[in-house]
């Protein structure tokens, strides 16, 4: 008997206080939206911050709330954007996978350097006399971007930040972290760039980076037509409104190889290629 | 009143739950990088364990000591503190959603709060008579209690954002170094002992 009297008191103690708690939540019940929750797991959760909010919960809000469209989350797959879409009833937009792009191809064999001594951080170099590198427009190769990517989607060698397009998502991340503001997005579907970034003229820049763009027009000439190619100084960029196929760079044979296929890119194909 | 102001001050400085007890530590640690979430674990502590030694006192007092159930103090405790706990956030959410997203993950973090618990056990066990045997008394001593944790906190919150500024050597730097504050803190309040 001696037991069974308090194994009753904490029994009924503990029904009380549940019963108590019950009552409480079901009188200060608050109504959360279903769908918020539904929208968050169908988001990738990786809370990057690339859609502006401040996590994917935060976004799950404010897409139930209509303060934004599925296709605002970059990581989202154009399916899942569909799938979001249709579930909550809204027109689902088209998205174009956009990706980082490093507009410089001057690594450690192809460009002049001077000697840095500090803190191996992109930001903390610019600081000291713009960074140790001959061309002031290009990647200064101590990878604030690659840290700054929560997808590990750059790499850096030989000094250089190149971008694995089939792992960037498009977060932007990358873009605000360089000093340099090297990083532009681009179309996924294009995959013929032009690796520089400096506007100097073609003399200055070939004194410091053998793989700068001259503005030599090749690449223009061999586009015929198609206005695959734009031009603004001395410098030549793909036209993203019609991006230029990939058999243009054999044909347009740049002289200092600053065009490019990005696979090749990445493998490092190009090294040191100046004729 | 004398009494009141023993326990006050006893309570805040003399016996600081966090420095001279070493009880809730790990928020003292955790939460203390920045002074503004110190501010608000400090409020939601001084809140719960105000409550919860109200209610346990009652309970105690009501049901324990007449049943000769003492030893059941630790067991009842911790239900009912989680239960407070439980009841606020709930009511939280609804009553102030902004003090709710803003003290959001430490309320759940004080159900297991040693200090909490410590005050209430304290407050059945080994507190002073007047303590003991009111639920006034009790939950005076709770709000104290709260206060110098609060006040612990607080200080070392200020102190670790100072610290970020400081030139510290490599192999203090981090936890090594909080830690050793820590401990010179706790011995700064020692000098409080002969108070009361
Ligand atoms: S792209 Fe910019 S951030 Fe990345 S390594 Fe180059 S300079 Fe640094
Ligand atoms: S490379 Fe840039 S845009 Fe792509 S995932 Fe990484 S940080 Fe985001």
């Amino acid at each position: 008997m001696d037991i069974l009297f308090p194994i009753l008191t904490v029994g009924i103690l503990g029904i009380f206080l549940g019963v108590i708690i019950g009552i409480v939540a079901k009188v200060f019940a608050v109504d959360i939206d279903e769908r918020i929750e539904q929208v968050e797991e169908m988001l990738p959760g990786a809370n990057c911050g690339g859609c502006g909010f401040a996590g994917c919960a935060d976004f799950a809000k404010g897409v139930v709330a209509g303060k934004a469209t599925p296709a605002g989350c970059p990581v989202c797959s154009p399916e899942d954007v569909v799938a979001i879409s249709e579930y909550l009833g809204i027109a689902a937009e088209e998205k174009e996978k956009m990706v980082a792009l490093v507009r410089c191809s001057g690594d450690i064999p192809n460009t002049v350097r001077s000697l840095y001594n500090g803190v191996r951080d992109c930001r903390s170099a610019v600081l000291v006399a713009g960074g140790a590198k001959g061309c002031d427009y290009g990647c200064l190769g101590f990878g604030s971007c690659a840290e700054a990517c929560p997808f590990g989607a750059i790499e850096i060698r030989n000094g250089l930040a190149v971008v694995h397009k089939e792992l960037c998502v498009g977060c932007e991340n990358c873009v605000a972290a360089c000093p340099k503001n090297l990083i532009t997005m681009v179309p996924a579907s294009a995959a013929t760039h032009v690796y520089c970034n400096s506007p100097e003229k073609g003399a200055v820049k070939r004194k410091v980076c053998k793989t700068a763009c001259i503005a030599c027009r090749k690449c223009v000439k061999a586009s015929g037509e198609e206005d695959y190619m734009e031009i603004d100084g001395f410098l030549v960029r793909s036209n993203y409104e019609n991006p230029p196929p990939a058999s243009l760079v054999e044909a347009a044979g740049c002289p200092t190889s600053a065009l490019r296929v990005d696979t090749e890119h990445i493998k490092g194909a190009y090294g040191g290629a100046s004729k | 009143m004398n009494e009141f102001l023993v326990i006050t001050i006893g309570a805040i400085l003399v016996n600081n739950f966090v420095l001279s007890k070493f009880l809730g530590v790990c928020p003292f640690l955790g939460v203390s990088k920045k002074l503004d979430t110190a501010l608000g674990m400090s409020g939601a502590v001084i809140f719960v364990m105000t409550l919860a030694s109200l209610v346990s006192s009652i309970i105690n007092q009501l049901l324990l000591v007449p049943m000769k159930l003492q030893y059941l103090q630790t067991l009842v405790f911790i239900v009912v503190i989680a239960s407070l706990v439980q009841l606020v956030e709930i009511m939280l959410q609804k009553l102030s959603a902004k003090l709710y997203e803003s003290l959001g993950i430490f309320l759940p973090l004080i159900t297991t709060n040693c200090a909490v618990l410590g005050a209430v056990v304290l407050n059945a066990k080994s507190a002073p008579e007047s303590v003991q045997s009111t639920w006034y008394g009790a939950t005076i001593y709770g709000f104290c209690s709260a206060l110098g944790f609060a006040l612990a906190l607080i200080l070392f919150s200020s102190l670790r954002e100072k610290l970020d500024l400081a030139k510290v050597p490599e192999a203090f730097e981090g936890t090594a170094i909080s830690l050793v504050t820590a401990g010179i803190l706790a011995m700064a309040f020692l000098g409080f002992s002969g108070l009361v």
